[in-house]
This record gives C-alpha cells, structure tokens and sequence, in this order.
C-alpha cells in the first residue's frame, strides 16, 4: 500500500457530543453497539473515491459543508409540507430531522397487525425489542455510513407485521429536513419486521423545507420472514441543497418476496444504496428505480444482492435522466455464492443524457461462483433516439413535445414497473412534475435566449 | 525468447569489460539475484544504451521503489519477492538442467505434442538447449531483407535504439508512461529487450510478423518491451505466443507492449498466451502482469487486439485502447480460460477522445476446475468525443461448481451523442447441448471442447488462420479434466 | 438387434415406463405410436442414455451386449443413433465441424482412422445433396436459427453420415410440411439396410405413410398395449387411441 495522505475524520467530534444524549444510554448492549458502531466508523472513515464502492461518489463536499453535531437555531414544524411528498392514501409516520413526531403522525391501529412505533420510545421503554434487530441486517463494515447512523441514531421508526396480517393501506414514512442557521445532520433508523405470510407495501419520502443545508444518513433494516411480502418504495427528494446518504439493507427468508422502487430527482448530493440477503429459497426479489437529475445534481443508486441458498430470483431495472451538469451512477452488483444453483438474477440500468456536461457512470457487475445459473446484466447509455424523434416530428409534433413524449416513455418503463397501482400513480405524478419543470424552463432558456 | 540466449551471450563477451561496482567474487556469468541502481546501471551498460534511456530507466526504478502494488485484481498470490529474481538472463549451472528429453517431465513434451510443435524446438523450450535461436528472430533475419526493402523495421528493440535511436526515444513510454503501474514500471526500469515494429507511410506489411516468447531460465523474471509504430497508411498484423517451462516455483513476467498508429494506420495484434500454469494443485506457474496499450492517435486510424489467455497462475492483462484521432476504432476480441487454480483478471480499456471513435469489446470468459476468472473493463467516453460508440459483450461460461467467473465493467459517459451498449450473461454448458453431442459419439471432453470452441468462435475467427488452429486446439487442452 | 425386457424408467423419481418388452431385429423397422405422455420420448431417451433417466427394473440387450453399462457417447459409437424431436443449437459450432468430429469419434471407435477433410468433404457433400442439405447450411453454427424443416433434414443427415446401425427417429414428422417430409423419409428409406433397424416413434400416422413399418406398437402408460402390422396404424388414424386408453383405465 503506499502510504496514503491520512484525511481527518469527518464529524470527528459528533459521537463525544451526542453520546450521552443518545435514547437507551443505559443499556448496556445498545451503548456497546454504538460505541463499536462508532468505532468502526472511525477506522473505515467517510468514504472517498479510493474507495471501489464509492468510486464515482465523492463527498469531499459533505465533509466541507460545515456540518455540526448539535446545530443551533433549527426552525420548529408545527404543519406537515405534503408538496413535494407522494401523494397518497396511507397511514402517515412523520421524522423531522430524524425525530419521530407522533403529533403529526397518523398511525394505523396496531390491532390490525402493522404496529409503529418511535425508535427513541422503544429504545427508553422496552430497549430489549430492539436487541435482535439493531444493527443485524446492515453490514457495519460494507456500509460505513450505516456504522454512523447506528453509533449516532437518536430516533427513527420500530415497524413490526405481526404474522399473516395483510395490510392493505399502505405505511408513508415522511422524513422532512430542515436547515437551521448551521448546517444539521440527522440519523434516521427504521427498523421494519415482517413476520411469516405478512404483506404490507412501505412508502418513504424525503423532503426538505426552508433554505440551508442539511444532511440526512438514513439506515432502514427489513427482515422479512418466510413466505412475508414487502414493498418498499421510495421517493428520494430532498432540498436541491441537501445531502442525503441511505441505506437499506433486507433480509430475505425461504419464499419471501421483496419489491423495491427508487426514484431519485432532489439533493445536491445523494446515494441510495441497498444491500439484499437472500438466505430462503425460492426468495425474490425485485429491484427498480430511476433517477431525474439536472442542475449540478448528484445521484448515486447502487445495489447488491446476495444469492446465498438457492433457487432465488432477483430482478433489476432501472432507468435514469440526466440534463444539464449533472451526473448519475448506478452501481449494481449481483453476488452468487457456491451453492447458489439455478439462481436467476438479472438486471439492467438504461441512462439518457440530454445535455453536454451531463455524465452517467455504470458499473454493473456479476461475482459467480454456482455454474448453474443464469445471470446477466446490461447497461446502455446515450441521447434520445433521433429515429423516433424524426417519427413524431414528421407526424407534425414540436421537437420539445417529441422530447418530452420519448423522456416520459423512456422513464415509464420503470415507474411502470411499480406493482401496486396507487403507489405508481404517486410516483407517475412526481415524475411528470418533473418533466413539466424541465419544459419550463426549457421554455423560459428559449424565451430568453 | 532469443533476447534470453542473446543476452547470455553478451554477459559472456562483456566480463573483462564490466565496470559498474559489483564485489568482485561474482561470476561475470551472472547478473546477481536482485534489483537495484547498479543491476539497471548494468543491463543499460551491456546494451550499451545512451544516456536518456538509462536516466529513464533509473526515474523509472526510484518510482517503482515507492508504488503500491495494484490490489484491485481479483487475484489472491502471496506478496512477490522482487529481490529473489534475476533481472538478467541467468541460468544456473548445467547440472540442474535435463540434459535430454528423457529427463523433462512427459506431460511437458506431450503438450507440446499436441501444439505441433517439432521435437527440436520441443527440446528448446524444455530449458535443454538455451543457446537454440528463435523463430521471433529467425522471422527477422530470414525475411528482413525483404522487409527492409519496404522500409519496415524489424528488430530487437535493443536493436533499435542503436538503430534508430529518435524513433525509440519519441515513442516509447509514450503510451505506458513508466508510472502508470507497478509491474510497467519495474518493465520500464530492468526491461532486457523486446521487439520493435515501424512500418512507414502508406506500407502494408507483405507478412504476419511474429514473436514466440518463452521463459526459459529458472529463477528469472521475464521483462521484454515491444514498440510498434505503424505510420500513416501503413498497415500490420502482429503475433505473439507465448511458452514457458514448467517450474515449481512462480515466475514474474512483467511486460510492456505500446502500439501507435498515425492517421489510417492499423496495427492488428494477436496473442496466444500459453504461459506454464502451475500444476493441477496450483503449484508454480507464471505470473503474467502485462500492460498493453495503444494510442490510436490518427484520424481513421484502428488498433485490433485479439488475445486467447489459456496459460499462466495468474494473468493480469488490460490491452486497451486510447481513441484520440476521430473515427479511430478500437478493438478488443478476448478469450480467457482458466482451470485447476488459474486466476484471470483480464478486459480493456477503451478511451473516446476523438469525434465518431468507436469501439468493440467482445470477451469470452470460461473457468473451470477451481479457478477464478474476471473481466475488467473500462468504457470512458470524454466530453469531446461527439458520436462515439461502444458495444460491450462479456460472456462467462462456467463448468463445474468449484470455479468462480465475474463480470466488472466500468462505463462512463460524458457526452450525450454518444452510445454506450454493454451485455454480459454467465451460464453453463446446456445438459441438452452436452447429451446431444454426446449421443453423436463425442466423449465428455470433445463435447465441451466442441462447445468451447463454439462459445468462443467470434473471437477465435478474429485470430490469423495459422493461429486459429493453434488457439483451438489450446481450448480442448487447457481444459482437460474439467469434466467427467 | 435389440431386446428390451419389463423395462422401467423413472425420471425426477416418477415412473414413466412401466414393463415394457420390444424385440427389434436385424433390417426391422419398427414404429411406436401412442398419446401425448405416455412414455415415447422417455423411451428414446432410455436407449440413447440420457442423463436424469433412471432405469430402475428390467434390461436392454442391444447385438447382445448390455446398453445400460454404457455411457451416452459409447452407446452413439456402438451404432444408436437418435434423431431428435427438438435438435439443440450449439452456437459458433459450424455443422461441418460437428460432423466431423462426431464421424471421427465414431470411426475411431470402430479402429478407422480418421478422414482428412477431403476424404470426409466429399462423403458428407454426397448424402448433403439428396437430403437438400446446402453447403451454406453446412457452415452455419449447428441448428441455430435453422427453421423445422432445416433442422430434421440436418438430423436425417447426420444419420446418413452416421451411419448406425440403429436409429430411433423421435417425432420426426413434427413441424414437417409434406415437401419437407418427403425429402426426410427418402432419406431415411435409402438407409433401409438388412443389417440396420429402426425405431419410429410418433403420434400420428402420417409418417408411416412415407417410411412404411414392419411392426407397429401401440405405448400407453408406459407399457406396450397392442402390437400388430402397419394396419393398425391406419385403425389409429380412423379411431384414435381411445379404446386403449379406456382399456388401461378399466
């Protein structure tokens, strides 16, 4: 190794400053973890692009923003900002700035087998409850921006799926930031237990309000139990000026399914990164999203499964949109270990570039060591297809519409891939919201020009 | 390789000569064991280099001392002793050699059997007979005249910085700068000799040229450098093969390979790398960490690489392609096979710099017994690379449940006219395609070599038709007792 | 030639030939016919000794020795030709490649040296030409993207280059149209042959109007229900299998 140039830590001094502010600081084992958690996050540091998985994400800007553990003159929220949420219809679990805010909350009974609960209640009153899952799924030393958020989570969400509860309405985590007069970070933990033969589709967002710049590391673990059904799906939209780094990590059991969708367009700079277990046979799993990036915006998807058993499915696609000087990453890599045979994992990232300055980098990648598989990937990148835009032209539609109607299309193919109908109108809305702010401008750049 | 005679013989006729500190109880015969300033000082000095090159080659050297070694590689091997090697053609005495064929290991002579290459050369590459000359060279003599009529140079690059010292020192290092790696470094500071290639304006080579590289001695690292320029208009076909004997310990070649080609120009280049790959229990073997490059600097000019890796312990080998003229081309056609305890990790880079550069990477993985085989590749498309495209194919094929194959590609692209398709699957050999074949006659073996072969068939058709034979039967050796 | 006695098969543990007995002799051309799942295609697969098809009872003699001790290839050598209902495609494997590596492995077998390519160019064009067989379709990967037709005309000829001295031709007729199928059953006649047999097996009679059996057996459930000439062939074709199968389900 040559000696590298040793870079400060970032947040150096955030784990002293908020340790003993920290809920269950009396629990043994919890301060153990978070002390190790801590630990590991010092030795590993935040990452750079030396590091292989954070090649193409570099955060020299996060460790420049000026971050304090304990900001000052945070706003109070006394009203949920719904904008620029999903819209949808569904039990309502509020975070503001990683604080869980029963009084803007609107939780589904717990008789009907979906409970949700305050990760800070949980850790106080009933710390054991959280001992066989905190920090369980997430791999403390793949992910070391979870190690953080384990060392420093104050608060987040406990979800248990009692076993065989069919949940029809789904759950919409709301996570809001808001910048105080010193930039904030928040460490949101979501810990989510589906019991055998549960279902229950999980909605996220993430949004910001005010102006500022805030920091959102967000860590949700999933354990899904045998024959369990989740849908997880999330709208990554933070203020054009925050920072957002999350990651979900899932545990999959025998004929388990799990069916995720991200859609990224806020954040100046974000990554959503999900790291999937598969430990059951016949366990699927489903991996979409897409990525609407302009500005000088930055997002990374990046994705791992593990066929660990076999007989498992997993399935990827995803699509991304990038304009002006912005620049996508998509980073997936399907791991079949050896006795992984007939597992079928597939997947695919699509990239449209729609301006000079806007870069995308894929790296998907395959690591096999069963021979009776089937596994592929794909990656393509480029600008629009002059072909069909010639088409639509010469059946007399404006050049911007044609674009339009080929972007919309092109991101379509994934947001279409969303099982559950009403969440794939909530994402369909946010994405034509998108294209409309594109046109707009567009519009206005024409007028001006 | 002929340089390793060649240079023993000028170590012979240099001794009175030699004046570079070395304790004087060494036996002029031998270059010691090791690396350091004075070693550089005296292989520079025995080819009697001018002075640019051996500044080069210490910068080179004072570099090397402070890289890390790269560990991006899938490849496991204990750390490499760079101190426990030759860097100078040393044979040990006579006594350790087979002094005939009956005393060289059977299953080397049967191998080379089954390559078709004749007896004596089969003695030659058993390490009996090291004063043997090569065929790399004896394509030189024989037909250099010819070439020479043409304006083609064909030499050893020893040759040619004595020759044509302005061309040697314009390019070489000019596409693989001495640091751009750990293993070219060490290649750039204690390289022995290779082979240099110009063809001038507007020629087109009348013949494949061709050199069969082989480690002969024990205990030695293999270093050779090859340069060639192809000027504008000019064309070349280019072969290498490679042969080593077995030994149990494992051997270092570090290679550098630099191809230019000027506006129009193309340099076809192929490589049959069967290097000794250890035993069936991984024991000994070749180290292959090569570098090669090529800078399509012209316009419309095109650089082909074609590579079947079937040899060495473990290959580390990225030909690549630097795209700067526009509508310059880049090709890569790659066949890998490992088995036993091989270790490949091996792909391309394609650079676009250049307007409507294009480029296509079509690489065949296939692993077997408990080996692990990797593809790497880079598809880097520059803001300024307007219209460039790129079509990617990996495919892995996997026999048996011991072995891994794995698929890296790395696509980055920064300008929105460009096209980037990239596809790679992994599977097995279909238990349809096996029993088919089989209910024809085919044992296990010749059914997976057939199929092999046929998996494989896009890049073997890439190889001129003297080395496509020689490739095809490779295949079915390299992966006896795969099956069954 | 072959002598099949209370055979059964099972495959992934279940039980598809149940007690079947068949005698075919030497220059014999026997047909089996029967519904859709009844054990035709398994029984192919038994002979030629596919991988996954257990036999657990009973024994095949073929020209006296066991089948079952042999392996898939060694079986092809001592003679048993299958002619595939579905024919995979080996990509990048050019058909003249396969054939001659498959006629090598099968003359070595029989202590022939190997041909060289012209000696072995020439006895495959031959049999080519009357099978239709063009040398463009000769230099295409094996069976990749060849149409039906395409596809049964490379299997009669590979037979034909082959040679066997026992062939069994897996539902040869499907996805034939009658031209296609005329060229397939000239092909297959003109390999009549005193000392070769065959095995037809088939769910329509259609074929057996093209290649005329001399034995025709009816399989249902896994076991021979009737065995007569080629006139009951023709009784299928007017009445179908239905008396048989109400007769094994009573």
């Amino acid at each position: 190794m040559a000696a590298r140039k040793k870079i400060p830590l970032a947040f150096a001094d955030a784990f002293s400053a908020l340790e003993t502010t920290l809920p269950g600081r009396s629990v043994p084992w919890l301060s153990r973890l978070r002390a190790e958690s801590w630990d590991r996050y010092a030795a590993l540091g935040l990452p750079t692009v030396r590091d292989e998985s954070w090649k193409f994400t570099n955060l020299n800007s996060l460790r420049r923003a000026g971050i304090v553990p304990t900001p000052e003159g945070v706003p109070a929220l006394d009203t949920v900002p719904l904008g620029a949420a999903l819209s949808i219809d569904a039990h309502l679990a509020v975070l503001v700035n990683g604080v869980f805010r029963a009084d803007l909350s609107s939780l589904p009974d717990a008789e009907a087998g979906l409970s949700v609960k305050g990760f800070a209640a949980v850790a106080e009153d009933d710390p054991d409850a959280l001992e066989g899952s905190l920090g369980k799924i997430a791999d403390r030393d793949a992910l070391p921006m979870a190690a953080l958020n384990t060392a420093l989570a104050a608060d987040g969400l406990v979800i248990h799926l009692r076993r065989g509860a069919e949940i029809e309405k789904p759950l919409h985590i709301l996570s809001i930031g808001i910048a105080g007069e010193t930039p904030v970070m928040f460490q949101p933990r979501v810990l989510v237990t589906a019991e055998e033969n549960s279902s229950a589709c999980i909605l996220e967002s993430h949004v910001g309000v005010g102006d500022g710049v805030y920091f959102s590391n967000a860590v949700t673990e999933l354990d899904v139990a045998p024959r369990a059904r989740v849908r997880h799906y999330k709208l990554q939209n933070e203020h054009p000026a925050a920072f957002h780094i999350a990651a979900a990590a899932v545990s999959l059991a025998d004929g388990a399914a799990y069916e995720s969708f991200v859609l990224q367009v806020g954040g100046r700079i974000a990554r959503n990164e999900i790291q999937i277990h598969i430990g059951g046979e016949h366990a699927e799993c489903t991996m979409n999203g897409a990525y609407l990036l302009r500005g000088k915006q930055h997002a990374d998807s990046t994705t791992f499964v593990d066929h660990a058993v076999p007989n498992s499915t997993s399935r990827e696609f995803y699509k991304g949109v990038i304009d002006d000087t912005a620049r996508g990453v998509f980073q997936g890599k399907i791991l079949v270990r050896k006795d992984a045979q007939k597992t079928d994992g597939q997947q695919l990232n699509k990239a449209l570039l729609l301006s000079r300055g806007a870069e995308i980098d894929s790296k998907p990648e395959l690591e096999i060591y069963a021979d009776d598989v089937i596994c592929s990937h794909g990656a393509t990148a480029g600008e629009l297809d002059n072909e069909a835009l010639f088409y639509l032209r010469s059946r007399g539609i404006d050049e911007a519409t044609a674009r339009g109607l080929l972007i919309e299309a092109f991101v379509g193919e994934a947001v279409e891939q969303i099982g559950h109908a009403a969440s794939q109108d909530a994402f369909q809305k946010v994405v034509d919201g998108w294209l409309r702010d594109g046109a707009q401008t567009r519009a206005k750049d024409g007028d001006s020009a | 390789m002929a340089a390793t005679a060649k240079t023993i013989e000028q170590v012979k006729s240099v001794g009175d000569k030699y004046k570079y500190g070395f304790v004087t109880d060494i036996d002029l015969d031998y270059a010691p064991k090791g690396l350091n300033e004075d070693i550089i000082r005296f292989i520079s000095a025995k080819k009697e280099e001018p002075e640019w090159l051996l500044e080069w080659r210490l910068k080179a050297y004072a570099h090397w001392l402070e890289m890390p070694e790269p560990e991006w590689a899938k490849v496991d091997f204990p750390p490499i002793d760079y101190q426990d090697a030759y860097y100078y053609a040393a044979p040990k005495s006579d006594e350790d050699k087979p002094k005939s064929l009956d005393e060289v290991d059977p299953k080397l002579l049967e191998t080379y059997e089954k390559l078709g290459i004749p007896l004596h050369e089969q003695e030659v590459l058993a390490g009996v007979a090291v004063d043997a000359v090569f065929d790399s060279v004896s394509v030189a003599t024989t037909y250099k005249g010819k070439l020479e009529e043409q304006g083609i140079i064909f030499c050893s690059i020893s040759e040619a910085v004595q020759d044509h010292p302005e061309l040697v020192k314009k390019y070489l290092g000019s596409v693989v700068p001495y640091g751009d790696n750990k293993h070219a470094c060490l290649n750039s500071a204690a390289f022995t000799d290779g082979s240099f290639v110009y063809i001038p304006k507007g020629v087109r080579c009348p013949m494949e040229l061709s050199t069969y590289f082989r480690i002969n001695a024990e205990n030695t690292g293999q270093f050779e450098r090859t340069l060639i320029i192809a000027d504008e208009g000019s064309y070349v076909s280019y072969l290498e093969g490679c042969t080593a004997p077995m030994r149990d310990e494992n051997q270092l070649h570090a290679a550098v390979v630099e191809l230019i080609t000027l506006d129009d120009a193309e340099i076809k280049y192929s490589t049959v790398q069967n290097w000794y790959p250890g035993d069936e229990d991984g024991k000994g073997g070749i180290y292959n960490f090569v570098t090669k490059r090529g800078a399509c600097r012209g316009r419309n000019s095109k650089i082909s690489w074609t590579q079947v890796e079937t040899g060495s312990a473990i290959t580390w080998k990225y030909p690549s392609c630097i795209l700067e003229g526009d509508n310059s081309v880049g090709e890569f056609y790659s066949v890998a096979i490992t088995n036993n305890l091989q270790q490949a990790d091996t792909g391309t880079k394609m650079i676009h710099l250049g307007k409507n550069t294009s480029s296509t990477i079509i690489a065949k993985g296939i692993a077997a017994g408990r080996s692990d085989s990797t593809y790497r590749g880079q598809v880097k498309i520059m803001p300024n690379a307007e219209g460039a495209r790129n079509f990617t194919q990996c495919d892995s094929l996997l026999i048996g449940d011991q072995c891994g194959a794995h698929t890296v590609p790395y696509i980055e692209s920064r300008n929105p006219s460009a096209r980037v398709e990239h596809e790679a699957t992994t599977s097995k050999i279909s238990d349809d395609q096996m029993f088919y074949c089989q209910q024809r006659g085919l044992s296990d073996e010749e059914a997976v070599a057939l199929i092999v072969n046929g998996f494989c068939r896009e890049v073997l058709q890439q190889l001129p038709m003297e080395f496509a034979v020689e490739a095809q039967k490779l295949v079915g050796i390299s992966l006896e007792g795969s099956v069954g | 030639m072959l002598e099949i006695r209370n055979l059964h098969a099972t495959v992934d543990g279940k039980e598809i030939i149940k007690g079947l007995d068949l005698t075919i002799g030497a220059g014999e051309v026997h047909a089996i016919m029967g519904p859709n799942g009844t054990g035709k295609s398994t029984l192919s697969y038994v002979l030629a000794g596919r991988d996954g098809y257990e036999v657990t009872e009973g024994e095949i003699l073929f020209q006296g020795e066991n089948l079952l001790d042999l392996e898939t290839d060694e079986r092809a050598c001592r003679g048993i030709f299958l002619a595939f209902q579905y024919p995979v495609e080996i990509p990048g494997v050019a058909g003249t490649t396969f054939l001659k590596t498959a006629l090598n492995a099968v003359r070595k077998s029989r202590g022939e040296d190997d041909l060289d390519a012209m000696q072995f160019l020439k006895h495959v064009r031959e049999k080519a030409k009357t099978l239709g067989v063009s040398d463009e379709m000769l230099r295409r990967p094996l069976n990749v993207g060849f149409s039906g037709g395409e596809k049964k005309r490379n299997e009669a000829l590979q037979m034909a280059v082959l040679e066997p001295s026992f062939a069994i031709l897996d539902e040869t007729d499907s996805g034939l149209d009658i031209d296609a199928l005329k060229v397939v059953a000239d092909g297959v006649n003109a390999m009549r042959d005193p000392a070769r047999s065959m095995l037809i097996i088939t769910h329509y009679q259609r074929l057996l109007n093209y290649i005329e059996p001399d034995h025709v057996h009816v399989l249902v459930n896994g076991r021979i229900a009737k065995s007569g000439g080629k006139e009951l062939a023709e009784r299928l074709e007017e009445h179908g299998y239905a008396e048989f199968l109400d007769a094994e389900a009573a």
